[in-house]
């Protein structure tokens, strides 16, 4: 039996997905339509795996204007469906009857559905099906797409319509004239146009719809005659085609309504009295505010960072406890370890004994060994002979400096000291005291080598579950895989899945309450809302929630931008919402306010970063709407704003899914790709340093390759080799740029990439020594502090580029490599300007500096102004789709 | 003449004409506001634009720019 395919359609919320799913299992291909935002899906029907369905993007109309509609009508015409599916929401009849008077038009044959008959009947209304049939001249059968009801038989009647091949004449929905008209025109055009389209392309061109009538490359004089027709017509209704048409198919379905419904007395609804409340002019923004605050809160703040912390930092790090009890033994038996201050007993008094003339050599190598195994003889016995010839010299360590967890030194009241000198020393403030052990004897020194060995480990509990990194490890172990398949197993492959999968968890509590939110109606209230304040910066009121989420991650904010209906604003929301400072870039901000004022416990400092973040998206908005990619068809708003009802679980759940699925199946091979690309150009280089040979290899098996290899890696040619670009931004070293190419894989990154290049290993961006080595990066010979420079630095870091989870997933939703391209590059230049501005105004003002740079940030921030200033330009192209006169398509 | 701008919280009109051309016209006319049809101003948003009307059965929501290009007759107060 031949493949039948049918294509779904209908008014948004009409339930066609609910249709779509329950018919298909969900099991469908999801993508868009070509060179469109707009989400393509397609699947074969459970009970007949040769029948496929289409189901067209939700739509009111089969206008030229929105590419939703455009989508859907050149599939109609140009694809031919073999039949559709035009499922109805009679709580909604006679606006959904108005697209059922276009699919009638378009020859192919239609079976109509009628969705939620069940909630007319509990409003008291009743509808004629039969009648209704009859006038529309094609099958009508009353289905519940929720509960599954008659769904077969719709879909039975459409596949035998299909293969029957008959097309329906439909309803003559016109008035005299006007049909009398369209008939003359279907005479004009009979030689250029398929019979079955010919009442399909005869309204058309009534309409003088251009797009659509571009296919039947019509001869002038045709035109002419056809023009001469809808000129006579409008002269006796003194209305335009369009409109005349428009009208008439609304005054037909008035009478329809009129035959085939009842209405029952009209009652305050639920959905009335919620939406009383909900968008109250005095309680709409106070509810706004607490609804998105609980979103945040649960899917950023807690439920969603647990799971991403669990994801990242368990399952894709040291393995996890599955009982909460455990975790608590933990958490408090690491709190009291820590309160000993074993390591700094053990180095001070290693200090000291070193002082008194002990070598300690041996005795550091034993330390480390009995902390991993206390049982090894031959560290017990060189412990031993250590601590013997220490209390034989009387060695006595005194006021022993105590560091908290990031290595930091302390001062008596608990605080961390935030200044070190050159040689790291602490530099005290006067009546600043720093915290000390007062004295370590031999015998504490031999204590705290021994409850080393108690420090609490995850595995020693019962419940502890091992991380999936670890658990290859141990595969690739017992397969004997070499050092280099391993590493490139581990860090490059499961490392970059990690950084995949690890966005599930949250994803999945985000899209558990936007999916709810926008099922029940309530995500066209906030548009409702918050359109006023988002469109004067050319946004829509729905880019609010990708914002909102993109401060915890952008992954998920992209995945949010979904929900906005106009192309323009989804793209343009998508391109600019990661710029909000996500939580990944913390460290970052963290790390620079260390520098600047010793510690980021000042209130003001994140929400400066978060209103960069804002800035740059309003400036970037201002200026994008006005160029040649966003400007065009205005953005009309104006909106359904559908009843409220709980959506059931499935519907939910399927929404949910369909959502992360996406995701996963399209963000994760760009994810995957560059982040092995970037672990190569970490991990191989030229052995160049001293006493190297300069062959090319994998860095760290290399004979005599130093423990922070970074600098003779590829990334650090890379790092040279664009350099240059960085250096009108003020740091023009090969580090800043290879952090900013690390970063790309996760934006913390550029925190760690520091401490590697700096040999400071695994200090965090609380630690003093990471600050003073940042800092230092921006220091010139002279020992001044280039303030801008550094602000420039993270400025581009914060606004470029995402990381590459949110580049993969900017791509699946753009899905198209030109806006695509345009979306990264954007940011990045962006990113670079803001910054050169930064840093040339801080030369200039702070230093005096004035230079060629400066100039080009003068004009190029001259340029922003212009562009954000300058008033909208025309646009020429917005009336094409409908012409004024049809002799206008023939020039 | 009047526009459904000028049509007040609680009150209803007839549309007479819609003023404009292009994709707006197009849009506010698929959504049901055609020559003839009664309209019925809901309420206005928090922040005082847009508005949300009742029309054909359903909720619509309209910028108040754009309601300006709608011409209406007959305004009244209360539903239908």
């Amino acid at each position: 039996m031949a493949e039948t395919i049918i294509g779904l359609a209908g008014n948004p919320n009409c339930g066609k997905t609910t249709l779509f799913n329950e018919l298909t299992g969900s099991n469908g291909y999801v993508g868009n339509w070509p060179g469109v935002t707009v989400e393509k899906k397609q699947a074969a029907w459970r009970a007949n795996r040769d029948v496929t369905f289409v189901d067209l993007p939700g739509i009111y109309s089969l206008s030229p204007y929105t590419p939703e509609e455009v989508v859907s009508r050149d599939y109609v015409v140009r694809e031919r469906p073999d039949a559709l599916i035009n499922l109805v929401d009679v709580t909604n009849l006679e606006r959904n009857l108005y697209l059922t008077t276009q699919l009638l038009e378009a020859g192919r044959p239609v079976v109509v559905g009628l969705n939620m008959c069940d909630l007319l009947k509990e409003r008291g209304d009743v509808v004629d099906a039969a009648k209704l049939s009859e006038m529309l001249g094609v099958p009508v059968v009353e289905v519940s797409a929720l509960r599954n009801t008659n769904l077969d038989e719709l879909v039975n009647k459409a596949v035998a319509a299909g293969r029957a091949g008959r097309v329906q004449p439909g309803a003559r929905c016109f008035s005299p004239e006007v049909e009398e008209a369209l008939g003359k025109i279907a005479g004009i055009i009979a030689s250029s146009c398929d019979a079955e389209l010919s009442r399909w392309y005869s309204i058309k061109v009534f309409e003088r719809d251009a797009e659509a009538i571009k296919a039947l490359a019509l001869t002038k004089a045709q035109l002419a005659e056809a023009e001469k027709v809808i000129k006579a017509v409008e002269s006796a209704r003194d209305d335009d085609a369009e409109s005349i048409i428009t009208s008439e198919r609304y005054d037909w379905i008035a009478g329809v309504m009129e035959a085939c419904v009842r209405k029952a007395p009209k009652k305050l609804s639920m959905s009335e009295r919620i939406d009383r409340v909900v968008t109250n002019r005095v309680l709409g923004l106070p509810i706004f505010a607490v609804v998105m605050v609980l979103v945040y809160y649960i899917a950023v703040s807690t439920v969603g960072t647990w799971g991403t912390d669990w994801a990242n930092d368990g399952v894709f790090g040291d393995g996890w406890l599955w009982n909460p009890a455990d975790q608590a033994a933990f958490e408090t038996a690491t709190e009291e370890y820590d309160a000993g201050f074993y390591g700094d007993k053990i180095d001070g008094f290693l200090a000291a004994a070193e002082e008194a003339g002990i070598a300690t050599d041996d005795v550091s190598a034993a330390v480390e060994t009995l902390a991993e195994d206390p049982e090894d003889a031959d560290a017990q016995a060189a412990l031993s002979a250590f601590v013997a010839e220490a209390e034989a010299a009387g060695v006595t360590a005194t006021d022993v400096p105590m560091h908290d967890g990031d290595g930091n030194f302390i001062d008596s009241n608990d605080e961390v000291v935030t200044r070190i000198d050159a040689e790291g020393n602490p530099v005290l403030a006067d009546g600043q005291e720093l915290a000390v052990i007062d004295t370590v004897t031999a015998a504490d020194f031999e204590q705290a080598v021994a409850a080393q060995e108690s420090a609490p480990a995850l595995e020693d509990y019962g419940s502890f579950v091992p991380s999936i990194p670890s658990v290859i490890e141990g595969w690739l172990a017992a397969a004997g895989a070499s050092e280099f398949v391993s590493a490139l197993v581990l860090d490059g492959i499961v490392a970059g899945v990690g950084a995949v999968l690890g966005f599930i968890p949250q994803m999945l509590v985000l899209f558990v309450m936007l999916c709810f939110l926008e099922d029940c109606g309530y995500m066209s209230r906030v548009a409702f809302v918050m359109d006023r304040v988002f469109r004067r910066f050319g946004l829509s009121g729905k880019s609010f929630i990708p914002m909102l989420i993109s401060s915890g991650c952008g992954v998920p904010g992209v995945m949010a931008t979904k929900t906005i209906e106009n192309e323009k604003d989804r793209r343009m929301t998508a391109m600019l919402t990661t710029m909000i400072p996500c939580g990944a870039k913390t460290p970052i901000i963290a790390l620079v306010m260390g520098v600047l004022i010793g510690g980021s416990d000042a209130w003001w400092v994140a929400p400066m970063f978060y209103f960069l973040g804002l800035a740059a998206i309003i400036v970037s908005a201002l200026m994008l709407k006005k160029t040649r990619m966003f400007a065009g068809d205005p953005a009309p708003f104006v909106m359904e704003l559908p009843d409220y009802h709980f959506p059931t679980l499935k519907s939910w759940w399927l929404h949910v899914w369909e959502r992360i699925s996406a995701y996963l199946k399209k963000a994760t091979t760009i994810i995957f790709a560059a982040s092995v690309v970037v672990w190569f150009l970490l991990e191989f280089g030229f052995a160049n340093w001293a006493g190297g040979n300069g062959a090319f290899g994998f860095l760290s098996l290399m004979d005599g390759a130093p423990e922070y290899y970074t600098d003779y890696s590829l990334l650090a040619i890379v790092g040279n080799a664009i350099a240059w670009i960085f250096a009108p931004l003020g740091a023009d070293s090969w580090q800043a740029a290879a952090a900013s190419i690390n970063a790309l894989i996760a934006k913390e990154n550029l925190v760690s990439t520091f401490g590697v290049i700096y040999g400071i290993g695994d200090a965090t961006e609380n630690s003093v020594t990471m600050w003073s080595g940042f800092a230092g990066m921006f220091t010139d010979a002279s020992g001044i502090l280039h303030v801008g420079a550094m602000c420039a630095f993270v400025a581009f870091n914060m606004l470029d580029a995402p990381c590459f989870a949110a580049i993969g997933t900017i791509r699946r939703q753009m899905d198209s490599p030109k806006w695509f391209w345009f979306a990264i590059g954007y940011q990045c230049v962006f990113a670079w300007v803001v910054g050169l501005i930064i840093n040339q105004l801080w030369e200039l003002f702070a230093l005096g500096n004035f230079g060629v740079w400066t100039v080009v940030a003068f004009v190029l921030l001259a340029a922003m102004v212009f562009q954000i200033a300058r008033p909208m330009p025309k646009d020429e192209t917005a009336d094409e789709k409908i012409l004024s006169s049809l002799s206008e398509s023939a020039a | 003449m009047a526009t459904l701008r000028d049509v007040k919280v609680g009150e209803s009109c007839s549309v007479a004409r819609l003023a404009g051309t292009g994709a707006l016209k197009r849009r506010i006319m698929d959504m049901g506001l055609t020559k003839g049809t009664r309209v019925y101003v809901r309420k206005v948003a928090p922040l005082g634009d847009p508005i949300e009307l009742t029309v054909r059965g359903y909720e619509l929501s309209i910028r108040k720019e754009e309601a300006a290009s709608v011409e209406v007759t007959d305004v009244h107060r209360g539903e239908a």
